[in-house]
């Protein structure tokens, strides 16, 4: 919960008088910034990998539980294998602790998209029914995939335990700091060469909002959480005036350590699979079952973003390199017209020919 | 009143002039504009209507218009709105017949109906072919997109034959292979569109596939590897497709809506639809070829 959106939830519960406690959890401190929000948030630095963890939600007898500690990238977490006992075996702690705890009403999964994976072979749009055609063979989408499986098995031995599962789209916006804002906020995009993703987005706040309804409202099941319509992640770049290099793929798996090394984004298999394919899912449940509709659309979530990173190419040049050059193609028209009718005078009107014959 | 002449009822239209080269580099100027700053529409399947207008269409169209001199018969077979799934025989080696479909539709059907195509799962493996059909609004040949497409009102193109129609040999031309599985049937009844059986001629001759290199198809991971008269003896030269005279015919819609969404699940109601339209492009086929005047003519 020390990362933005984590706290910023924690403060949208915090603010709510029907809520008797909040409590956060995390390994590291929340940011000044985050803590000044957090309102009547009570903190505990703890690991959801530790046991202690069992303690907190019987001492506090806790009746909802959002688990969101899942880390996307190996960076995060200092490396694959803290990033996968983090995810998994944190998630089978935070359960084992759950189960044992009679008091837990709710669970609340923040889950990703990336479950159904990325592939050639993968329809358009994604249904909460569909499953992955190609199960995603490693990284944060095969942790995804098992965690959610695990959370489906807590459900199976705790019954009387709501569940709710979210999965998703990529988040985005001026705040948050997700997979794609640090990809984007590259002023050179590396991209694969000859693919071109879909993309759909999220924007935070909407992110947010479906975060802290499904934790006080009473949605069960599994919903994808995504903006309305998508991009291509060309047209995207394009937008936000970044400067795309499309790389072979092979090549594009040394540029990612690269980046990686340097501190920018690092690219793993599956995060490459999905820059070649993209992923679009389908939102009518979150819209009618769930009852929330996202305020802004893929493109809106785009544009929001867009005013926090400043272009490298930007539109008022493209606007006036344009605009000067249809100019100079009006003066080259003029010319060439006049020239020609120098050349060939305008034939008389036809009018004065029809009365010399008559 | 009687007219003076029969065709004076009909008003006269002067014939649109083309535009000029100025207003034309301008459209091209604004089109660039747009492409470097992304203000263009995409949708979920991946399809740029901007870049298919703009830069595929009028790429395919001298193929269309000169080079093959296609002529389109039966288009009050096509709905002006809503879904509709065309089906139609696969030949040429590489797709050159849905290419040309797509055209005939946009440029010859009045409503400009634009066809979305379903595409093997190869076509999105492969690089720069992949992202460029889904650009032209073609998505994969699956249930799950056809009738998303189908539920949206787009008219859907398919090639039911598949590999097994593109790359058999040409001693085998306009005969159908077999129609996959009955996925398209299944589709057409879940959404209730009519089916409307597409034959086309004069693909068959444009690579005449005399042979097939299946080494270099296993090397290559394609599913065959052509040999013709041209290729790979020329070199790039042999990618010259050679002009055979084409015809596309729309057949009358089979409706399907009378069956019910429920029908899907009866495989006897399925696979009796699979091969009545399938036989309806066999007969027409063969029927396009009595009236086709020579392969190039």
């Amino acid at each position: 919960m020390s990362r933005w959106l984590g706290g910023a939830l924690a403060a949208e519960l915090a603010a709510d008088p029907t809520i008797e406690r909040v409590i956060g959890v995390d390994t590291v401190p929340p940011s000044p910034a985050v803590l000044r929000r957090l309102g009547r948030t009570e903190f505990v630095r703890a690991d959801i990998r530790n046991p202690l963890i069992g303690k907190v939600i019987a001492a506090a007898s806790v009746d909802t539980v959002v688990h969101m500690n899942i880390s996307s990238t190996p960076a995060g977490s200092g490396g694959r294998t803290p990033m996968k006992e983090l995810n998994v075996i944190g998630t089978m702690q935070l359960l084992a602790a759950c189960q044992a705890a009679p008091s837990v009403q709710r669970f609340v999964l923040k889950s990703t998209s990336a479950v159904y994976g990325a592939s050639s072979r993968d329809p358009a749009v994604f249904t909460e029914k569909m499953h992955a055609r190609q199960v995603p063979s490693g990284g944060f989408a095969k942790d995804s995939v098992d965690i959610e499986g695990y959370v489906r098995s807590f459900g199976r031995r705790r019954p009387d335990v709501d569940i709710a599962v979210l999965r998703f789209t990529n988040f985005i916006g001026p705040r948050i700091d997700s997979l794609l804002t640090g990809f984007l906020r590259m002023p050179v995009v590396p991209t694969a060469l000859g693919y071109d993703a879909r993309v759909q987005l999220l924007h935070e706040d909407d992110a947010l909002s479906v975060l802290t309804r499904a934790t006080t409202g009473d949605f069960v099941g599994t919903v994808n959480v995504g903006g309305e319509g998508t991009l291509l992640l060309s047209q995207a770049i394009r937008r936000l005036g970044r400067v795309e290099v499309p790389i072979p793929t092979p090549a594009l798996g040394s540029v990612g350590r690269i980046s990686r090394r340097f501190g920018f984004v690092d690219y793993s298999p599956e995060q490459m699979r999905f820059l070649n394919f993209g992923r679009v899912v389908d939102t009518t449940v979150l819209r009618t079952d769930f009852g929330f509709t996202p305020r802004y659309s893929t493109t809106e979530a785009l544009a929001d973003y867009a005013t926090t990173v400043p272009p490298v190419v930007s539109p008022g040049l493209v606007e006036s390199t344009s605009s000067r050059l249809r100019a100079a193609l009006g003066r080259v028209g003029d010319t060439a017209a006049a020239v020609g009718e120098r050349l060939r005078p305008a034939p008389p009107a036809p009018g004065l020919r029809a009365v010399q014959d008559a | 009143m009687i007219p003076l002449r029969p065709d004076d009822d009909e008003p006269f239209v002067p014939p649109a002039a083309s535009p000029s080269w100025e207003d034309q580099l301008a459209g091209g100027l604004d089109f660039l504009r747009r492409r470097v700053t992304g203000e263009y529409e995409t949708d979920e399947f991946g399809f740029d209507p901007d870049l298919t207008d703009h830069v595929l269409l009028p790429i395919l169209r001298p193929f269309f218009e000169k080079w093959f001199r296609v002529d389109t018969l039966g288009l009050e077979n096509v709905p002006d709105t809503g879904g509709a799934l065309v089906v139609a025989n696969h030949s040429g080696t590489i797709p050159v017949d849905a290419l040309m479909t797509t055209v005939a539709l946009h440029d010859e059907h009045p409503a400009r109906r634009r066809l979305r195509l379903l595409g093997a799962d190869l076509v999105f493996e492969l690089p720069f072919f992949g992202s460029l059909s889904r650009k032209l609004g073609t998505t994969l040949a699956c249930n799950e997109d056809a009738e998303r497409l189908l539920t949206e009102g787009e008219l859907v193109g398919v090639f039911p034959e598949g590999f097994k129609g593109i790359g058999k040999p040409f001693s085998e031309r306009y005969t159908l292979q077999r129609f996959g599985r009955g996925g398209f049937v299944s589709a057409a009844l879940r959404t209730g569109v009519p089916i409307i059986p597409c034959a086309i001629v004069g693909a068959e001759e444009i690579y005449p596939m005399l042979g097939n290199a299946r080494v270099a198809a296993r090397l290559l991971g394609l599913p065959y590897f052509p040999i013709t008269p041209t290729f790979p003896l020329l070199g790039p030269l042999g990618a010259v497709p050679l002009p055979s005279k084409w015809l596309i015919a729309f057949g009358e819609p089979i409706e399907t809506a009378s069956y019910g969404p429920d029908a899907a699940e009866d495989p006897m109601l399925v696979f009796n639809l699979t091969d009545q339209v399938r036989e309806t492009i066999q007969q027409s086929l063969y029927r396009l070829l009595m009236q086709r005047k020579g392969v190039f003519g």
